[in-house]
């Protein structure tokens, strides 16, 4: 069975494709990351262009698609954490919600913390 | 009228499977099931498929309605406008017109070792178990075996060797009941390559489980098990026993 | 014809012969155990069974107790030595599937808990939620997985028993998928295939039960005993006939007719019980013969409520709540909603008694022996008798247990007095290839299986319901007589070998007409009033002529011959049934 052959037969496939496939801006962001500390380590000519490198349009939109990408793996990924990590207080069942909105408060959280330090 | 277009095959006559046309009666209370039996009693007796219960427990009926995989007796035919496409479950050979070789799926339930393995041999009368502990694994326990999960789980398309998802939930249902031991004697099938971790979280085997099983959550939990068990395995071997 | 070997041949896959089977492959490891069913055996109808199954271990509970209420509840037809038997089993067995995971419900200290049931002074119904049958079967099932000495075949439609020198030694059995029939020779033979509802038009019962069993063993000279007891339970859907359990009454669920009045009263299972609050053996929990005849009666008086699918009463649970309907009676909310468009939560749901369950079948003594040397039977399908004229709700699921291993423990002792098992019955087997043959390649013939299949089920309707008369009852043996031979004009439309549902439905019909004959024969005969056969000519119970079991004998093409047996009576006199609350509060 090809991959054609199931992706696009119902809208979940597509869904879970997408999320798949964010796996490959991630990777890429990663590499220009990697590419970025090995320019800091060249000194400041090479790190100047690096910084040239992320503003030229090419960039932003990879950059932009990246977030997008990155933003539903992580919505999509921490919506289904209550189902790995059910959490049982007596006859019932800690609801969905406060797992997941469990993950949303600590990415928040993490988010601030490195934009802070980032500003 | 409604119209049904059903997949037709009989190894005997035909080199590969094609469609008949059928035009049944509109009836706002019937479920394609009833269509189907419409079919066989009034227009062609030679159509062949599984039912028996009409209530969604015996978990004979699965079959591929416009192209998902659903109980044919929980289908009702007045959520469906023009021709009501209708074929055997995907994922599994086809034996006859509706009818799939379950072989492969019923040999992945019994490997997979679905039964108690006591902790300790019972007292007087039955083992203890608080509501709370039943609740732990009950969810598990309600898989009607209709594999329409299988029929969604792209993964089992693509790696046939796949335990499954009920397969893999039935292992799991009995690894969380309070009265049983055998985690590790089931852990070889679930544990292995083609076992939990073929999974890749698709979740479309929950989306359409008629019982609200949700297998998805089971091979998850089992994955996250097998990862502790193989941290205390590997960094506190002191533990095993 | 490929012959298989086996030492013991289970025909049928549901709770009664999965226990069979178990227990023999406990008692004897070596033993050779073919389990065959024509379908897989998470299919059999056990699944479809929701409210529980009854078994005593409450301390205030007693055996005695359970004896008189199920004596009283087969309105003393049951034979009292094989109750006393079965209800000293019953707790044992249960327990023992506990031990097997079982996922009974439980008090909150962790011991199995139990639930009201219908003609049950006390409870002591053990349940798994409102599926407690689908659990019983899938442990049962995934237990057998264990043991590799039990060899299955799926999907091998049995059609006929082998019997040479008087005994039973085998069968023949279609393999579905190949459509190839084959021997299987076997050193006894244990019938476990369930009951025969599908004879009539509006039923609980899945396709799969038609009456297989019962008529194999009918052909090979057993007789069918007291065929004329057919069960309704009061609260099929008017929609599908599907199955909603006891256990809504159980719980507290109310029964109104369309003034709102819980009518019950008013045919001496009264005076009304609080809402909410059921007093055992009265008004709701009323036995079933008598709360599907009140709705009888209720309909001729005009107070029946009016659906699209005829005339239904109320089944009333909104005052359980919602937190204990969906805790207690998830299936039944969900069947409510999905086929009838009535959440339980907010309004009543209709409902209407349907044909459920056959306390008639295969005659068998107390350690479920037939007359036929080699050949045992538990289950539906066979009558012990337990039940008598009338079961009480979640006696049947414990009934499966506790006579599928004694039928499988009876079966060993014949084998051991046997000895050596002689190969067998090549002839007979050669014989029932031909029979199909025949039946596949027939031409000309002018009936279909649907055409007579519809007349049977509206004949058995019409003249077979609640309640029965001379004229009715004889214009259906009339009836039944005419559908048998017209059978044999039968004409295929599928002559293909490969799954042909065509064949199997037209043995499945042949199945269902000889034990309709059966039903309505004995029937016509039974010239009283007693527990679920009601003749509005002979509305009092006899006891001087009828304290007896029909038994039914096959004749081939001609009707059955009727004989009668005594009924084993011990401790209990037959008495009367009294389901008021004054009973109730005096015997409290």
């Amino acid at each position: 069975m090809s991959t054609r052959e199931w992706v696009f037969r119902h809208p979940r496939y597509v869904r879970y494709m997408v999320r798949e496939f964010s796996c490959l801006f991630i990777a890429g962001w990663t590499a220009l990351m990697v590419w970025g500390l090995k320019q800091l380590a060249e000194g400041p000519a090479a790190w100047a262009a690096f910084l040239e490198l992320l503003r030229t349009p090419a960039s932003i939109v990879f950059q932009l698609a990246t977030l997008a990408f990155a933003a539903y793996h992580s919505i999509t990924w921490f919506n289904l954490t209550p189902k790995a990590l059910p959490l049982q207080v007596g006859e019932s069942f800690v609801p969905g919600w406060v797992v997941a909105g469990a993950h949303f408060a600590g990415w928040a959280i993490v988010s601030a913390l490195v934009l802070a330090l980032a500003l | 009228m409604i119209q049904l277009e059903v997949l037709r095959y009989n190894p005997e006559t035909d080199q590969e499977p094609r469609f008949q046309r059928y035009e049944v009666p509109f009836r706002d209370d019937w479920v394609v099931l009833d269509a189907l039996n419409h079919v066989k009693e009034e227009i062609d007796p030679t159509l062949s498929y599984r039912w028996s219960c009409h209530m969604a427990v015996c978990g004979s009926c699965g079959m591929m309605i416009n192209a998902e995989p659903k109980l044919a007796c929980k289908t009702f035919v007045r959520d469906y406008s023009g021709v009501i496409r209708v074929e055997p479950l995907r994922h599994f050979p086809v034996e006859r017109d509706l009818i799939t070789v379950i072989d492969d799926f019923v040999a992945k339930l019994a490997r997979v070792k679905p039964w108690l393995m006591p902790k300790e041999a019972p007292a007087n009368g039955e083992y203890r178990q608080t509501p709370a502990q039943l609740k732990r694994y009950k969810q598990f326990t309600l898989c009607i075996n209709c594999m329409l999960c299988y029929a969604a789980c792209p993964e089992y398309g693509l790696i046939p060797g796949y335990l499954g998802p009920a397969a893999i939930t039935l292992a799991h249902r009995w690894n969380r009941d309070s009265r049983d031991g055998g985690r590790e004697a089931r852990q070889e099938e679930i544990a292995a390559k083609e076992g939990a971790w073929e999974c890749s979280f698709v979740g479309a085997c929950s989306e359409v489980c008629p019982e609200h099983v949700d297998p998805a959550a089971a091979i998850q939990q089992v994955k996250i098990e097998n990862t502790v068990d193989w941290y205390k395995d590997h960094l506190m071997p002191w533990l095993k026993k | 014809m490929e012959t298989i070997s086996a030492d013991v041949a289970i025909v049928g896959a549901g709770g009664a012969g999965l226990r069979a089977a178990l227990a023999l492959a406990d008692a004897a490891p070596k033993l050779r155990i073919a389990l065959i069913s024509k379908v897989y055996p998470m299919r059999s109808h056990t699944c479809a069974a929701e409210g529980g199954a009854a078994g005593v271990i409450k301390p205030d509970d007693s055996l005695a107790q359970h004896f008189e209420d199920t004596v009283g509840g087969g309105d003393w037809l049951s034979d009292q030595d094989a109750v006393e038997y079965f209800i000293r089993e019953a707790p044992k067995e249960l327990l023992q599937l506990e031990h097997w995971g079982c996922p009974w419900s439980r008090e909150p200290d962790g011991s199995v808990a139990v639930r009201p049931f219908g003609g049950m002074k006390l409870m002591r119904t053990w349940f798994a939620a409102d599926k407690s049958g689908f659990h019983i079967l899938h442990t049962l099932f995934q237990t057998s997985l264990k043991y590799t000495s039990i060899r299955r075949f799926d999907e091998y439609y049995a059609t006929d028993l082998l019997v040479e020198d008087g005994r039973c030694r085998g069968l023949t059995a279609i393999e579905m998928r190949s459509g190839q029939m084959r021997h299987f020779d076997a050193g006894a033979v244990i019938l476990a295939g369930g009951g025969a509802g599908r004879m009539f038009a509006f039923t609980t019962n899945g396709a799969i039960k038609t009456g297989d069993a019962m008529a194999l063993a009918y052909r090979a000279g057993v007789p069918l005993k007291d065929m004329e007891f057919v069960q309704y339970h009061p609260t099929g859907l008017p929609s599908t006939g599907t199955l909603l359990t006891e256990a809504c009454r159980g719980e507290g669920g109310v029964l109104l007719n369309r003034h709102g009045r819980r009518f019950l009263q008013d045919y001496g299972m009264g005076p009304e019980t609080p809402l909410g609050h059921p007093v055992l053996k009265t008004m709701e929990l009323g036995p079933r013969d008598r709360v599907s005849q009140a709705f009888w009666h209720e309909q001729r008086k005009g107070n029946a409520v009016s659906t699209r699918w005829g005339d239904a009463m109320l089944l009333d649970m909104r005052h359980l709540g919602e937190k204990k309907i969906d805790e207690r009676l998830p299936l039944v909310r969900d069947m409510s909603i999905s086929y009838m468009g009535v959440d339980p939560v907010k309004d009543p749901v209709p409902v209407r008694p349907v044909v459920h369950y056959m306390m008639g079948g295969i005659h068998t003594d107390i350690k479920a022996a037939t007359p036929l040397a080699g050949l045992f039977a538990a289950g539906e399908c066979a009558c012990v008798s337990i039940n008598g004229a009338n079961r009480l709700g979640s006696n049947s699921l414990t009934e499966l247990l506790v006579f599928g291993r004694r039928a499988a423990l009876s079966s060993l002792e014949y084998l051991e007095s046997q000895g050596a098992h002689r190969g067998a019955a090549e002839g007979a087997a050669e014989k029932a290839l031909g029979r199909i043959r025949e039946l596949l390649q027939r031409a000309g013939g002018g009936e279909s299986v649907a055409g007579l299949r519809k007349e049977m089920m509206h004949a058995m309707e019409q003249h077979a319901g609640i309640y029965r008369s001379g004229e009715g009852l004889a214009a259906a043996c009339a009836k039944l007589a005419e559908l048998r031979r017209r059978y044999r004009n039968l004409q295929l439309h599928d002559r293909t070998n490969v799954y042909n549902t065509d064949l199997l439905q037209a043995l499945e019909l042949g199945s269902m007409l000889d034990c309709a004959e059966a039903v309505v024969q004995s029937a016509a005969a039974r010239k009283e009033s007693r527990g679920a056969h009601q003749r509005l000519d002979f509305p009092e119970r006899d006891d001087r002529n009828y304290l007896r079991h029909s038994l039914a004998y096959y004749r081939g093409a001609e009707a059955p011959g009727i004989d009668y047996r005594d009924v084993v009576i011990t401790k209990s006199k037959p008495g009367v049934r009294d389901y008021s609350g004054e009973h109730a509060r005096a015997h409290a």
